[in-house]
């Protein structure tokens, strides 16, 4: 069977950083693999090599940069990729839930894999509901937050994280799409063989004409007002100076509440 | 006009965000001039009508099906509701389970979905706000929408606790078997183990800041130095390095000990969630403006390669 599993590039901002408008400055922005995402290819390529899997082809939505980030997925082991992007997309800005849904809707449909897996949410708007949106879009059955996965037949039995240390198991039909949890598995770094061959294997760039659609695809009901700087409510009494010193300081303050008493 | 309130239960008892969802959407309904409604699917749904009949709550749908939540069911039980409740807002938690159900019905029902709101407001449209970025910012999102489904972060709103007299009215749900192609088979509870942290009062723990495996050996021998129990938020376990008993947070424990040393962890919300009732919280980090300085009783903005050397020999 064939396993889609969708990656994002998301921008981290640095300790420091400034907005601009409706963004954090560029200059204050690094970008990296989605961390759930990481866990989803390992889970994805994990599968291949149990021989579940025949193909794993990575879909990722975003700009020519992010081809960087697809080719760690390709160094893990993912055999080919789809990047979709247009100037459409591109002035779309903030995409919103249904829309990332619909563009990844006519990636199922020209690929038409038996199981997608995504990572549980994106560690930079954090909706954490594209996977499930997709799933009752293409009317597969679906688990979210899974942070243990075996494939029997056409039942995936999966456990899904509940709040508290509990695990929810359950069964779930194929075709699906899951939610991975971090932890799930210990996903891999990229061998340099890896890397040199994820240089040759294919990104296919589509557009929104490629896939059918048209600009309403990504057409949003939201839209976003304001970016700021939480209010901080510290109260907190920060010890300064040396390591010595703030030790020392800190030391008096947990012994007062009687911490290292024999 | 009517907002409904999907409440949250597990094993027979329905979870503090449930009140918190009341609290939500009675503020968005007066803002409204509407009614609010609450659902509750599954379980022993005449208990939970009970607890749920609150102030400011004009009516309880019951829709009895099954013990423990099945997604399934729940989109079918919603999509029936929404036709009979015409919701202008569908509230529903940013819990586990809501993350597993919410992006369905919103699709299926055709609303916009905004995610794991931490403030709402209505002036003529609903604005939603929520945080990016991993909680470095806060955003404003308005909505342009006749009809909105949104899921709210536990902990944000306070619970309504005062009771009310609303009507409770039996949902009667013809369920589409055929659309059920998924099975609960069972609970677990994980990573019992050797300490239970939630026994301990003074945790030592341990987060990403600590860079490698074999630097957790620092944080332990200060632990030691203490009398401390080591504990760790998320990343740690998920990498093995300790194992999951020790993991404080939403999905980990929640722990209330009277002193709560967090190193190298910046504070996010799942993390907190699992630790913010510790009597006095001290944390140390090399960001000023970590969130876990937020909540802190004491900080050192530092290395911890640094401090936690010179802390280990003040209690050597």
């Amino acid at each position: 069977m064939k396993v889609l599993v969708t990656v994002k590039e998301v921008a981290e901002a640095a300790d420091d950083f400034e907005i601009d408008g409706l963004d954090i400055a560029s200059e204050y922005l690094e970008y990296d693999l989605n961390e759930w995402d990481e866990y989803a290819v390992e889970a994805a390529v994990q599968l291949q090599e149990a021989g579940h899997a025949d193909e794993v082809v990575s879909v990722t939505i975003g700009p020519e940069r992010t081809e960087e980030t697809v080719r760690m997925a390709l160094a893990k082991g993912v055999d080919r990729a789809v990047r979709v992007w247009d100037d459409d997309i591109a002035a779309a800005g903030l995409l919103d839930v249904d829309a990332k849904a619909r563009l990844l809707e006519a990636v199922v449909a020209e690929e038409e894999p038996e199981l997608v897996l995504t990572g549980v949410q994106a560690n930079d708007d954090g909706f954490g509901a594209t996977g499930v949106s997709l799933a009752e879009r293409i009317g597969f059955e679906w688990a979210a937050v899974v942070n243990d996965l075996e494939l029997e037949g056409d039942v995936a039995k999966v456990h899904r994280e509940l709040e508290g240390g509990v695990e929810e198991h359950t069964e779930v039909d194929l075709p699906a799409v899951l939610t991975i949890q971090t932890g799930i598995n210990e996903p891999r770094y990229a061998s340099l063989r890896g890397i040199r061959q994820a240089q040759s294997k294919e990104i296919a760039p589509k557009t929104l004409a490629d896939l059918g659609l048209d600009a309403s695809a990504v057409e949003s009901s939201f839209s976003m007002t304001a970016m700021y700087e939480p209010e901080t409510e510290s109260d907190a009494t920060i010890f300064e100076g040396d390591a010595e010193t703030t030790a020392a300081e800190l030391a008096t303050v947990l012994r007062e509440k009687g911490v290292g008493a024999e | 006009m009517t907002v409904l309130a999907v409440a949250d239960h597990r094993r027979g008892e329905l979870r503090d965000v449930s009140y918190e969802l009341v609290t939500a959407g009675r503020e968005l309904a007066e803002a409204l001039d509407a009614e609010l409604h609450v659902a509750v699917v599954s379980g022993d749904v005449e208990a939970f009508a009970e607890h749920l009949s609150l102030d400011g709550v004009d009516t309880v749908h019951t829709v009895a099906h099954g013990e423990e939540f099945n997604h399934d069911v729940y989109v079918q039980a919603l999509e029936a509701l929404d036709a009979e409740v015409d919701p202008t807002v569908l509230l529903m938690p940013n819990s586990v389970n809501g993350l597993d159900y919410a992006p369905a019905v919103a699709s299926s029902l055709g609303l916009p979905l905004v995610s794991d709101a931490v403030a709402l407001a209505w002036d003529d449209g609903l604005t939603v706000t929520r945080e990016m970025y991993a909680s470095k910012v806060e955003t404003t999102v308005d909505v342009d929408a006749d009809r909105v489904a949104v899921t709210i972060r536990g902990g944000e709103w306070g619970p309504t606790e005062d009771h009310g007299s609303p009507a409770v009215e039996a949902f009667d749900l013809t369920v589409d078997e055929s659309r059920v192609r998924s099975r609960v088979t069972g609970f677990e509870e994980v990573g019992g183990g050797d300490v239970d942290i939630a026994d301990a009062d003074v945790l030592v723990s341990v987060g990403r800041g600590i860079e490698e495996e074999e630097n957790i050996e620092l944080v332990e021998e200060l632990a030691d130095a203490m009398g401390a129990t080591l504990s760790a938020s998320r990343p740690i376990v998920d990498n093995g390095w300790l194992p999951k008993n020790r993991q404080v947070g939403q999905s980990g424990k929640v722990v209330t000990p009277d002193v709560y040393l967090a190193i190298g962890i910046s504070g996010a919300v799942q993390h907190v969630a699992g630790m913010k009732g510790a009597e006095t919280i001290i944390a140390i980090n090399t960001d000023p403006n970590a969130p876990i300085f937020d909540i802190a009783d004491y900080g050192i903005v530092g290395d911890l390669f640094d401090v936690v050397p010179a802390l280990v020999e003040q209690f050597r």
